[in-house]
């Protein structure tokens, strides 16, 4: 899963060669070997690294204050969406619906690597929803088509349909 | 900018330290634990730092990378992965480790959680040889994993191992003024205990690592992966647990009555809530009480302990009362008519009581009068006036229940005169609005009398500290915990205890002596004056709270009865009684989607199972399969056949009737010489690992679940058969004979080790097997022992009896006539009670979704509405003309895309029909990246 996010990633930043890697753990941490000094280890360090090497690192934001929101959301991405359980679920769509309801990216306003990773960890969830409860977690819903279509980011994921029009009356 | 913190919570450590460190500019507001400061948050998330911005950041290791560079210190790179490892392994760790010292009080068994982040990090810090985790000087990482670190490293009476590079490295780091003034803000000197109200506060964590583990997988993982991989060792462990055959086993001794408690057992009291008396039970009773206990108490029996199951009919009060007025008998003769019945019914579902007893005894009114006189003493009972409610038609005062009105709290129309069965908040029958006599329907009038009251406010503070205790140390679900602590948020009020009515037990006190004791107050003394009919000794049950440990099983309905205030009573007593250690509650049962109803005959009542002509063991099997664990559940005739034909028959039943069946045609009725090779002790490895998850499961009463895990090995043992071929095998030459040998020996092996495991869910079932496989009697306790034992128990030659099929069809049909018989259609009129009201509620909307909306292409099925009748219909309606559509494009010869598409449209409609009428009760597996 997290290999596959990877290799997406460097896609998306148009690196020339593909990297390999390898995980560790029963939690399939992934590592990749440099030529140069000591391994890198998880998903948040590899992908920060990765745009770094691309030279984009607008992508980790472009403010202390930017940054730090996009890797309080990264961290949020391998703590709560790599290991929850369907109780978490509502928590978590919950919460970030309430969030995004004013917001067109995770962190300030422009694309980062949170919307990417965000986007490859929370795909199953979307995936399972019923239109329903796609209608009633709108702006997760919103955020996630969006990134979804942003060029070059979808990559090994189906597309998941959202329809634009409500279908279901709001219970409110 | 504003940095939340809160005192006693950890991740204050990193952010107060990082502040100090960095020296940044920033405001601390304390709040409490309880305190949201993040707007989008439903979970409080402390610390918490509002940006310039007006955005928060609520990641404590955010925080402080923030801190650090505004201070100008931008996060490299190694510090960064430290960091995700901080977040990633070590606090999951770390969690863990803090909840068992603090809240569970097992500090002993801290030291294995956090064996493996320790070494990790003491390995990376032997490697680098550098005093601080990057370099030469503190880094953003080195606060936060001392922060991290600090609660447990400070505290010597941790047994951490020696770990010589993070000791060092951890006293450099602690030594700073920061960090000191950081620990000293948080923990105030006080150590562990000084985050014990934090920690409370936090959801239990979840534990997915088998308890006496070596590495494995968690149950997640593998659902997701399909198969789960098996590691060399695990198979050889399992092999060589395998070759040591029975031998080994402990023997059983035989139960002898009265059972009482022993020094030096596990002396397990298990109690499931009294069924009232005037009514037979439906299912729902059956699976919320006295099945569940059942389950539990054969487990139990089979492990070894030495266990008391005790259950009884709760007979007075003015139910009773009235049921005797409708049938024209004295409530004595009701309540023997009635305890007769509910016997019958608990013998035909094999419910195995050691003693099922009932409340009208003398030594009921023995023991409560004594508890009542004893709370007497100690002051703990108050006199009021009550104002009551009384019908002056029926010409009497009016219980509770008989009296309905709209809910003084949340304005729900039919709400009984105890509580309110949507919100479930206790009431005061004359705070109803409009109230009703249940009887006749007049309005009654309110008249006042002298009653006395159990002063709960007095008996709190003993309550609370015992509650804490009980619900760290036990296995409370989480529901129990729930639903008493909201009891507890809302303050105790006094409680009266007196009723004015004739079939009760007797007030003694002189000043009282026309009333009689409220059911709430001497119902679950029942369990006592039960006990105290079964054995004389029932006190070393009763007040041995050092010796026994006490389950309670119930609805979860009955919980505050069992956390609040029948403890106060006990404690209120003070005679050493036995207090609850784990009350174990269930959800709702509804039947196909409405309410069992005894007066609209909705629904299958204890009695009329047999008529059913479904076996005994059938019914529980599917009770279990569906009890109520966690969420409410519904029972559904579909879905009893479907899981009958699928589950019992292709696969448990299929199974264990193939093994057997090779033995006797293939190999003359005796088990073949078994050669075990690479594969089967992976099978070996496979099955012992769902043996243990089943044993760690019931050990902590997740019956549910549990049962999961036999069918599993069924699962295993099938696909194994189907690709070894035995009977194709047994044909050929000696090296396939020898492996189909091998293959039916292990498979027979299963199918004994199955026997035992389903020995607590289908008793009969599990019986026949054995003797079918002519097993030994010892294999059943030996297997199941410590954490499990998958042993050869039918070694080569061992001969078997007679093999037959252990289950039969249900047929469409059949279900069909029997679903008529029962109703299950809901009347319109009703107004749906309990949760169901949810997810009525949603249906007219659902059920206005224009059709082809519904069918659109990725439009999952409803998984969170759920079954909807109305909804069904609907599809139904959609998949006929969608049918027709197909049928048409195929007799036009349309272009066959055209087709493929409108094709794909119908089967997503079936699917989506299949959900609403409650067709895939599959719940979706654990998800797991």
């Amino acid at each position: 899963m997290a290999l596959r996010e990877l290799s997406s990633l460097e896609k998306f930043l148009e690196l020339k060669k593909p990297n390999k890697y390898s995980t560790q753990g029963d939690k399939k941490v992934p590592v990749l070997q440099s030529s140069d000094g000591p391994p890198l280890v998880g998903l948040i360090t590899i992908a920060c690294n990765l745009v770094k090497e691309a030279k984009r690192s607008e992508l980790l934001g472009d403010s202390a204050e930017s940054r730090a929101v996009v890797q309080q959301w990264l961290e949020y991405r391998v703590t709560k969406l790599n290991n929850y359980n369907k109780d978490d679920i509502r928590t978590i769509l919950k919460d970030l619906n309430l969030y995004l309801q004013d917001k067109t990216f995770m962190a300030e306003n422009q694309f980062t690597l949170a919307d990417i990773l965000m986007y490859y960890g929370i795909h199953p969830i979307i995936l399972d929803l019923a239109m329903q409860e796609k209608e009633q977690f709108m702006n997760v819903t919103r955020w996630f088509d969006h990134i979804q279509h942003y060029p070059g980011v979808r990559r090994h994921l189906p597309p998941v349909v959202v329809l634009k029009n409500r279908i279901y009356p709001s219970r409110h | 900018m504003k940095l939340f913190v809160s005192e006693g919570n950890p991740h204050c450590l990193k952010v107060l330290a990082a502040l100090e460190e960095t020296g940044a500019k920033c405001g601390v507001d304390y709040i409490n634990h309880e305190e949201n400061v993040v707007p989008f948050l439903s979970r409080p998330a402390i610390p918490a730092l509002l940006l310039p911005s007006g955005s928060h950041l609520f990641s404590s290791n955010a925080i402080c990378q923030f801190l650090f560079e505004v201070n100008g210190q931008e996060t490299p790179p190694l510090c960064n992965q430290w960091l995700e490892w901080e977040a990633t392994e070590l606090q999951p760790a770390l969690f863990q480790a803090l909840y068992m010292a603090v809240v569970q009080g097992k500090g002993s068994e801290v030291s294995k959680v956090l064996q493996a982040p320790l070494n990790y990090l003491d390995q990376g810090l032997t490697k680098g040889n550098l005093p601080y985790l990057t370099g030469n000087a503190v880094t953003v990482a080195d606060v936060v994993l001392w922060a991290a670190l600090y609660p447990i490293l400070s505290d010597s009476s941790l047994q951490l191992g020696e770990h010589k590079s993070v000791r060092s490295w951890f006293d450099r780091v602690n030594a700073r003024q920061s960090c000191q003034s950081a620990t000293q803000k948080v923990l105030q000197g006080k150590g562990l205990q000084g985050m014990k109200s934090y920690l409370q506060r936090q959801p239990a964590p979840q534990v997915n690592q088998p308890r006496d583990s070596q590495p494995s997988n968690s149950p997640s993982a593998e659902c997701e992966e399909g198969e789960r991989v098996v590691s060399e060792e695990e198979m050889e462990a399992a092999a060589l647990t395998w070759s040591k055959g029975l031998s080994t086993g402990p023997v059983l001794k035989e139960r002898q009555q009265p059972i009482l408690p022993e020094k030096d057992k596990r002396n397990v009291l298990v109690t499931s809530a009294l069924p009232y008396v005037n009514n037979v039970p439906h299912l729902g009773n059956i699976i919320g009480c006295v099945l569940s206990a059942d389950v539990f108490s054969r487990y139990g029996r089979m492990r070894g302990w030495n266990l008391l199951y005790v259950c009884g009919t709760d007979e007075y009060g003015t139910a009773t009362e009235n049921k005797a007025r409708e049938e024209g008998l004295t409530p004595q003769q009701i309540c023997d008519k009635y305890h007769a019945i509910h016997a019958n019914i608990y013998k035909w579902f094999q419910i195995e009581f050691d003693f099922f007893g009932r409340t009208t005894t003398e030594k009921q009114t023995e023991i409560a009068q004594n508890i009542f006189w004893r709370l007497h003493e100690h002051g703990f009972l108050m006199e009021d006036t009550v104002e009551q409610l009384r019908c002056e038609k029926c010409q009497r005062f009016l219980a509770d229940r008989f009296v309905e009105g709209i809910c003084p709290h949340c304005r729900y129309p039919e709400a009984r005169g105890d509580q309110c069965d949507k919100c479930g908040r206790l009431i005061n029958a004359v705070e109803l609005g409009e109230p009703q006599c249940k009887v006749c329907k007049q309005t009654p009038v309110i008249r006042s009398s002298k009653h006395l009251f159990l002063d709960l406010p007095k008996l709190e503070a003993q309550l609370e500290q015992w509650l804490e205790t009980s619900t760290g140390t036990g296995d409370w679900t989480t529901n129990a915990k729930q639903i008493t602590r909201s009891w507890l948020r809302d303050g105790l009020k006094p409680r009266c205890i007196t009723r004015d009515l004739q079939w009760g037990t007797p007030v003694p006190h002189p000043d009282f002596k026309e009333k009689v004791f409220y059911v709430w107050f001497d119902a679950p003394i029942g369990y006592l004056s039960i006990t105290a009919n079964y054995t004389d000794q029932w006190e070393k049950w009763w007040k041995n709270p050092e010796q026994v440990e006490l389950y309670n099983f119930m609805a979860k309905d009955n919980v505050p009865f069992h956390s609040v205030v029948f403890p106060c009573s006990l404690l209120g007593a003070q005679d050493n009684y036995t207090l609850v250690n784990h009350l174990v509650a269930t959800e709702y049962l509804n039947y196909e989607d409405t309410k069992f109803s005894k007066s609209r005959g909705v629904g299958v009542f204890g009695d009329m199972a047999k008529d059913t002509g479904i076996p005994s063991d059938v019914w529980r099997f599917y009770l279990l399969y569906v009890r109520p664990e966690g969420q409410d559940s519904a029972f559904s005739w579909a879905d009893m056949a479907l899981k009958n034909n699928s589950e019992l028959l292709n696969n448990l039943g299929n199974f264990i009737n193939r093994a057997g069946m090779f033995v006797t045609k293939f190999f003359d009725g005796c088990v073949p010489v078994m050669d075990l090779q690479q594969e089967d002790k992976k099978l070996l490895a496979m099955v012992s690992w769902e043996l243990q998850h089943y044993i760690q499961l019931m050990d902590k009463v997740k019956i549910r679940d549990a049962l999961k895990h036999i069918l599993n090995i069924s699962r295993h043992g099938n696909q194994y058969i189907q690709v070894n071929e035995p009977w194709k095998k047994i044909k050929g030459g000696d090296a396939d004979r020898q492996r189909a040998g091998t293959v039916t020996g292990v498979s027979v092996n299963i199918a004994c080790l199955l026997s035992a495991m389903l020995q607590p869910y289908m008793p009969t079932v599990s019986q026949t097997i054995r003797d079918q496989l002519n097993a030994p009697p010892t294999c059943v306790h030996t297997m199941v022992q410590g954490s499990g034992t998958f042993a050869c128990s039918l070694s080569a030659g061992h001969r078997i009896g007679t093999v037959s099929p252990l289950f039969q069809k249900l047929e469409a049909d059949q279900i069909e006539a029997l679903k008529k018989r029962f109703g299950g259609q809901q009347p319109e009129d009703e107004l749906p009670m309990n949760k169901a009201t949810a997810q009525k509620a949603v249906s007219p909307a659902a059920a206005a979704v224009p059709v082809a909306a519904a069918a659109a292409p990725g439009a999952e099925p409803a998984t969170a509405n759920g079954v909807d009748p109305e909804k069904a219909k609907q599809l139904s309606q959609a998949v006929t003309e969608q049918g027709e559509k197909v049928r048409a494009l195929k007799a036009q010869k349309a272009d066959k895309a055209a087709i493929t598409a409108e094709v794909a449209k119908l089967l997503d409609l079936k699917k989506q029909l299949a959900v609403a009428e409650g067709k895939n009760p599959e719940p979706a597996p654990q998800k797991g990246i």
